[in-house]
């Protein structure tokens, strides 16, 4: 009697891992780092009244009406309404700019305007200002699908990006690829180890207490690593997010996301 | 002067209904050092009011373990609506109050 009942158990067993393999193949395996996170820190970026990445939000939208620069002009004055006009901006760049003649961000572009436009002072990368600003853009692709733009003058940047990407480094001598491809799912000491998907910047990161940029984020992975971290604005981090961006194609925009 | 943001909702009488709210604040705890050797000074929002009416209906004080913006929720039984103020006061002595209208039906 004893081992059929064993039989019988271990053959239930096989087809439960059959169908768990036929679901993974329809399913998309990419997954936020927003589903790995706590209850508490989840319901925290659902609600806009409990997510401190609100309060740049607020600012931006301020920033965004402040008449600047030697023409006295606001962002509002070309771009009128925010809601409207910058709906899926976040979601296409890194773009292709032709008055830079290269690859930038959404920072990059808020201060090409900034300068080019307002005629006036860039902001500083990583200050409260640009990240108000660029909460605020981003806040209005929330949803959309991440839809990185079809454009051969993005490819080299884009392959830089990937070669970074598997490239080691460090003391350490990691890849990006050995912790999100390899160990995603797994712990890195106290923290889970995301796909890392660049969905949600600039986020609130509850251990920064505060906002901050994607570049601020890979700066943490890259002195996790003991790798020197490129400079703000470095050319590498473009090319890491216009990779990142078309790994996560199609995932939603969260801008501002809540992270641990 | 700080951003707020609060979340009161429409109650019925005899409900009992959560409010949330969430004010922009370093939390500076006192304890963070400088370059020099020395720490940056204390700032924490020290004390969270609110009233219904000018009644105080919840309040609490906050120490230097909690982080920067704070939320606090809580919860009241909805039995009459009207003004609610909420207030904060932080250690350089610098206040702020909100003012809602909740709405009891
Ligand atoms: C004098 C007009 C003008 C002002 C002022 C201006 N912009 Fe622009 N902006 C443009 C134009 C024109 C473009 C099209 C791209 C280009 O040529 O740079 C643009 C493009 C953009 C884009 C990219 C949109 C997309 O769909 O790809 C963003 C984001 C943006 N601006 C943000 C801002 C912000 C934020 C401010 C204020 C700090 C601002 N702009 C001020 C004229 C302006
Ligand atoms: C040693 C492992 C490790 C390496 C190497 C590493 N990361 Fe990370 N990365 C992490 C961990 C852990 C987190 C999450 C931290 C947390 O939640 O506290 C993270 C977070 C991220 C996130 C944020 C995802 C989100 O949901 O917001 C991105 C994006 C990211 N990493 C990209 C990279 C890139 C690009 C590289 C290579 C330059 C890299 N990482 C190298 C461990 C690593």
């Amino acid at each position: 009697m004893m081992p059929s009942v064993a039989f019988t158990s271990m053959l239930s067993c096989a087809v439960a891992v059959s169908t768990v393999i036929a679901a993974a193949q329809t399913r998309d395996p990419r997954r936020s780092g927003f589903e790995d996170m706590s209850r508490e820190s989840q319901a925290m970026q659902r609600d806009d009244t409990a997510n401190p990445g609100m309060f740049a939000v607020l600012e931006g939208e301020e920033l965004w009406r402040a008449k600047v620069g030697s023409r006295k002009t606001s962002c509002a004055d070309c771009h009128q309404n925010a809601e409207v006009s910058m709906r899926g901006a976040a979601a296409r760049y890194p773009s292709f700019s032709t008055a830079w003649n290269g690859p930038v961000d959404l920072q990059g572009q808020i201060n090409l305007c900034r300068e080019t436009r307002q005629n006036a002072p860039p902001f500083p990368l990583e200050g409260p200002e640009l990240l108000a600003l660029s909460a605020y853009v981003g806040k209005q692709s929330r949803g959309m699908s991440i839809a990185p733009p079809d454009d051969a003058r993005l490819e080299p940047f884009r392959r830089q990006g990937e070669a970074l990407y598997n490239m080691r480094q460090g003391q350490l001598n990691f890849s990006c690829a050995n912790c999100h491809e390899d160990h995603a799912g797994q712990r890195l000491a106290g923290s889970l180890i995301p796909q890392g998907h660049p969905t949600g910047y600039p986020l609130y990161r509850l251990e920064w207490q505060g906002i901050g940029s994607l570049q601020r984020r890979l700066r943490g992975c890259l002195i996790g690593v003991r790798a020197e971290p490129y400079a703000y604005g470095a050319e590498e981090y473009i090319a890491l997010e216009l990779f990142l961006m078309s790994r996560a194609r199609g995932m939603a925009v969260e801008t501002p996301a809540i992270r641990p | 002067m700080a951003r707020v943001l609060i979340n009161l909702p429409k109650a019925k009488r005899g409900e009992i209904v959560e409010i949330r709210t969430l004010i922009q604040h370093p939390m500076e705890t006192g304890y963070r050092p400088k370059g020099d050797g020395t720490s940056f000074p204390r700032d924490i929002i020290r004390n969270f009011v609110c009233k219904l009416n000018g009644i105080e209906v919840f309040r609490a004080d906050l120490f230097p373990a909690i982080a920067a913006n704070p939320f606090i929720a809580f919860t009241i039984k909805a039995e009459e609506g009207g003004t609610m103020t909420f207030s904060w006061i932080d250690d350089r002595g610098r206040s702020q109050t909100e003012t809602a209208d909740f709405i009891v039906e």
